[in-house]
C-alpha cells in the first residue's frame, strides 16, 4: 500500500509538473508586462504543493490507522490480556503470522475474528489515506493551477519552498547531534548519581580511580570479585596508543606533505597524492587484522631476537597502525594548507637569497602552522576515538602502564566490550559505557576547541 | 630579422650613458616561457647610482626581463632564457655562479606588498639572518634599524617593532619590503611596479624613497605609470610585445622619443 501511495504521487508530481508549466508557457502577458516567472517555476511549485500535503496526509495517516486496526483486534480480547504488554505482543505477532500465513496450528475463534477485523480496518484506512492524500493534492494542485497567470511570482514561492526545505535538513542534522548528546549526558548522569541502581561510583571513583573492572558486576554470584570503575588505566591507554600513533603519523605525514607541495614535480604528485588518500579509505577493520596478524607476530618476533618479552597484543602494535591510518589526514591537509601559502611570500624569500630549505623553514611552514595544527588535532580525535585496530591488536587489559610493550585497552574499546551481547538498561555495567562515551566527547570536543582556537588566532597573519 | 627588430637596432646604438658606469649590462637576452617567445633579443645598459624606468603595455615583457636580473624565473619551470647579463662585469647565467649570491646582491620589491607573517623586526631582520650578516644581536638591531630608517619607516613602526608585518597598511608595509631588501645591502634593487597597490599619498613616499636611495644603489623599476617614470627615473626603456623599442635618457624618451610607437604610447594612444 505504501508503494502504491508513493507510486500514485510520483505520477501525480509529474503531472502536476507538465500541466502547471504547460499552462505557464501559453499565458500571454498585458501589454507593456512580462510574464514573472519562468514556466519551470510554475510546474515546481505545483510540484512542490502536490509533495508537502500528500506526505505529511501519509505521516499522520498511516500511525492513526495502525493504531485504529491494534485497537480493534483488543476488542476481541478480554480486558486483562488487553492491558498486559507481553500478552499484547504475542497476540499482535499471531495477528501478524495468521495473516501472512505462517501461522503454526489451529487458530483461536477470538484470533481469527480479531485477524479479520484487523485487515478490514487496516485495508480501509489505507484507502482512506491514500484517497485523502489524492484530494488533498489535487486541492493544492488546483489552487496553484488557478493561480497561474502572468503578474503570479512563483519563482518567488518555489524559492521559500526550497529554503524552508534547506533549513529542515540543517535543522535534522542539529537536532540529531543534540539528541545525541542529552541522551549520553543523562544516562551519565543516571551511572553516578541514580540511586536505584546498584554498584555505581562516585564521580572522584570514575575520575581518579585506578583500576578498571566492570565485568564483576555480572559474576555477583561468584562472591568477592570487586567492581571497579577506575578511568585512569583507560585513559593511559588512550593516550599511549595516541600518543605512539602520532609519534608514526607526525613526522611521516608532515614530511611527506613538504616533499608532496613543495618538492615534488606535478607528475609525481598527481598520483601520489591519490595513493595517499587512499589509505585514509582503509576500512580500520581491516587495518586492525593487519595491526595483530602481521604487525604484532613482527614486534613480538624482533623483541624476542633482542631478549625482549613482548606481549602478543601490545600497544606498541597497535600505535604504529593506527599511525599508518591517520598518516593521510595530516599530510593530505597538510599539503593542503602548504599549497595555499601564497606564492608572493616564497618569492619574496627567494628574492632576499633565501634557499629553498631556508624558505620552507622560515616563511612557508611557519606560515602554514595554523592549518598543520588543525591537521594535528583532527588526526589526534580520530586516533583517540578509534577502535577496531585496538580491539584486535592491543587487547581488554586494563593494565595502568606506560610502557609500549605490554598490553592496554583504551576508552572506546571498553566501550564496545561493555555492549557487545546483552544489556540490561538498569545495570551500572551498561550505563558505564555512557560515562565513558561522555568522556571521550569530552576530549575530542576539547581538542576541537583548542585546533579552532589555534587556527583563529593565526588565520589573519597572510592575506 | 624582420623589419621592427632592424629598426631597433638603428635606433638604439649602445653607447652608456657615462662610460664605464653600467651597473647591468644585457646583450641579446631572450626568454621563452614554453612555446611563448616573451622577450626578443634585448640588450641594454643599467647605469650604477640611478633609476631606470621600464615601461610599456601589459604582457611587453618588462617584468620578464626584471626577473632575468635576479633570476627569480628560474622558480619557472617551463622558462628558459639566453642571451647574456652581467653584473659589474660577471655573467649571472654561469653555472659556476651561486644563484642565493646573486639574489643576496640584487634585492627585490614585488607588487604586492608581501611582508612575512612575523613581527615588523623579523621580517628585516630575516635577510642578514641567513646570510649572516649579523656577528651578534647589536649588530642585528643595527642592522634592523638602519634598513627601517632608510626605507622611511623607522619613526612610524619604532615603538612596535613586534607587531606583525601584516599588520601595517599597504604603504608602510611596501616601505616595510624595501627595508627588507636593503638589510642584505644590495647592490641593485629591482621593483616590479612596488606602487600599482597603494594609494596616491602611499605611492608618493614610495616615490621620495625611490629619489632618496637612488645615490646609494642601481634601482629598476618597472612601471605602468608613465608619469612614475618621468617623476622618479633618469633612464627609461620602453618594451613593447617583448621587443626594447626606445631606451635612453628620461627626459629625452618623454620629450623626444625617436620611435612612433614610444610615442604614441607615452601619449596614450595606446597600451
Amino acid at each position: 500500500m505504501t508503494t502504491v501511495y508513493f507510486i500514485t504521487l510520483a505520477c501525480l508530481v509529474v503531472a502536476g509538473y507538465i500541466i502547471a508549466a504547460r499552462r505557464a508557457r501559453a499565458l500571454r502577458p498585458s501589454s507593456g508586462a512580462a510574464v514573472h516567472s519562468l514556466p519551470t517555476y510554475h510546474g515546481l511549485l505545483a510540484a512542490a504543493s502536490l509533495i508537502v500535503p500528500m506526505i505529511l496526509m501519509f505521516a499522520i495517516g498511516s500511525p492513526i490507522v495502525k493504531q485504529l486496526a491494534t485497537s480493534s483486534v483488543f476488542s476481541f480480547f478480554p480486558p486483562e490480556i488487553a492491558n498486559d504488554p507481553l500478552q499484547r505482543g504475542v497476540i499482535l505477532r499471531d495477528v501478524a503470522n495468521l495473516l501472512e500465513g505462517r501461522y503454526q496450528g489451529e487458530p483461536s475463534a477470538a484470533l481469527r475474528d480479531a485477524a479479520a477485523s484487523y485487515a478490514r480496518f487496516f485495508w480501509t484506512g489505507r484507502l482512506v489515506v491514500l484517497g485523502t492524500g489524492i484530494a488533498v493534492g489535487m486541492a493544492a494542485l488546483l489552487l496553484v493551477l488557478s493561480r497561474i497567470s502572468a503578474s503570479f511570482r512563483a519563482r518567488n514561492h518555489f524559492e521559500r519552498f526550497v529554503l524552508a526545505v534547506l533549513l529542515l535538513c540543517a535543522l535534522v542534522a542539529i537536532l540529531t547531534t543534540i539528541g545525541i548528546v542529552f541522551s549520553v549526558v543523562w544516562e551519565t548522569y543516571r551511572f553516578f548519581f541514580d540511586p536505584s541502581l546498584k554498584g555505581r561510583p562516585t564521580i572522584t571513583d570514575f575520575l581518579f580511580g585506578t583500576e578498571w573492572n566492570p565485568q564483576a558486576a555480572l559474576r555477583a554470584d561468584q562472591g568477592e570479585i570487586k567492581t571497579a570503575y577506575g578511568f585512569i588505566p583507560l585513559l593511559t591507554g588512550t593516550l599511549l596508543i595516541t600518543f605512539i600513533a602520532i609519534l608514526v603519523a607526525g613526522p611521516l605525514g608532515l614530511f611527506s606533505a613538504i616533499y608532496l607541495s613543495e618538492y615534488a614535480t606535478p607528475r609525481f604528485r598527481a598520483w601520489a597524492k591519490p595513493i595517499l588518500e587512499i589509505l585514509a579509505g582503509i576500512p580500520t577493520v581491516v587495518l586492525g587484522f593487519f595491526a595483530a596478524l602481521t604487525v604484532a607476530p613482527l614486534i613480538r618476533g624482533w623483541g624476542e631476537s633482542f631478549g625482549l618479552d613482548i606481549a602478543s597484543e601490545s600497544a606498541l602494535a597497535a600505535g604504529l597502525v593506527m599511525g599508518m591510518m591517520i598518516i593521510p589526514f595530516i599530510s593530505s591537509l597538510s599539503d593542503d594548507v602548504i599549497n595555499a601559502v601564497p606564492q608572493s611570500l616564497r618569492d619574496g624569500a627567494y628574492a632576499l637569497g633565501a634557499t629553498k630549505s631556508e624558505t620552507i623553514k622560515k616563511v612557508v611552514l611557519p606560515a602554514a602552522l595554523p592549518g598543520i595544527v588543525s591537521a594535528f588535532m583532527l588526526a589526534i580525535s580520530r586516533a583517540i576515538g578509534e577502535t577496531m585496530i585496538v580491539v584486535m591488536a592491543a587487547g581488554l587489559a586494563a593494565n595502568l602502564t606506560f610502557n609500549p610493550l605490554e598490553a592496554v585497552t583504551t576508552i572506546t574499546v571498553q566501550i564496545k566490550t561493555i555492549l557487545v551481547g546483552d544489556q540490561e538498561f538498569d545495570s551500572a555495567k551498561t550505563l558505564a559505557a555512557f560515562a565513558l562515551g561522555f568522556v571521550l566527547f569530552f576530549v575530542t570536543l576539547m581538542l576541537n576547541i583548542i585546533a579552532q582556537q589555534i587556527v583563529r588566532r593565526y588565520r589573519e597573519q597572510y592575506d | 630579422m624582420d623589419m621592427t627588430t632592424q629598426g631597433i637596432q638603428i635606433a638604439q646604438p649602445f653607447v652608456p650613458a657615462k662610460p664605464n658606469a653600467a651597473k647591468v649590462v644585457a646583450r641579446s637576452v631572450n626568454v621563452h616561457y614554453g612555446e611563448k617567445h616573451a622577450l626578443k633579443d634585448v640588450s641594454v645598459d643599467v647605469p650604477d647610482q640611478a633609476v631606470m624606468a621600464f615601461i610599456g603595455p601589459s604582457g611587453c615583457g618588462k617584468s620578464t626581463f626584471l626577473r632575468c636580473i635576479n633570476r627569480m624565473n628560474d622558480t619557472i619551470p617551463i622558462c628558459r632564457v639566453t642571451g647574456k647579463i652581467e653584473i659589474d662585469g660577471k655573467d649571472i647565467y654561469d653555472p659556476a655562479l651561486d644563484v642565493v649570491q646573486l639574489r643576496a646582491r640584487v634585492g627585490m620589491v614585488f607588487q604586492k606588498p608581501n611582508p612575512f607573517p612575523k613581527s615588523i623586526y623579523e621580517n628585516v631582520a630575516y635577510g642578514p639572518r641567513i646570510h649572516g650578516l649579523a656577528k651578534n644581536k647589536t649588530d642585528l638591531d643595527e642592522i634592523v634599524t638602519t634598513s627601517l630608517e632608510k626605507a622611511g619607516l623607522l619613526k612610524e613602526v619604532k615603538d612596535r617593532l613586534n607587531d606583525s608585518g601584516t599588520s601595517l597598511s599597504g604603504g608602510q608595509q611596501q616601505r616595510l619590503c624595501i627595508a627588507r631588501a636593503i638589510a642584505v645591502s644590495p647592490d641593485i634593487i629591482l621593483m616590479d611596479e612596488p606602487c600599482s597597490a597603494l594609494d596616491p599619498i602611499a605611492t608618493a613616499r614610495i616615490e621620495e624613497l625611490i629619489d632618496e636611495l637612488r645615490s646609494n644603489f642601481c634601482i629598476i623599476i618597472v612601471t605602468h605609470s608613465m608619469q612614475q617614470a618621468a617623476r622618479v627615473s633618469q633612464r627609461t626603456a620602453f618594451f613593447h610585445l617583448g621587443i626594447l623599442v626606445e631606451e635612453g635618457e628620461t627626459e629625452a624618451i618623454f620629450t623626444n622619443p625617436r620611435e612612433e610607437r614610444t610615442r604614441d604610447y607615452i601619449t596614450g594612444r595606446f597600451g
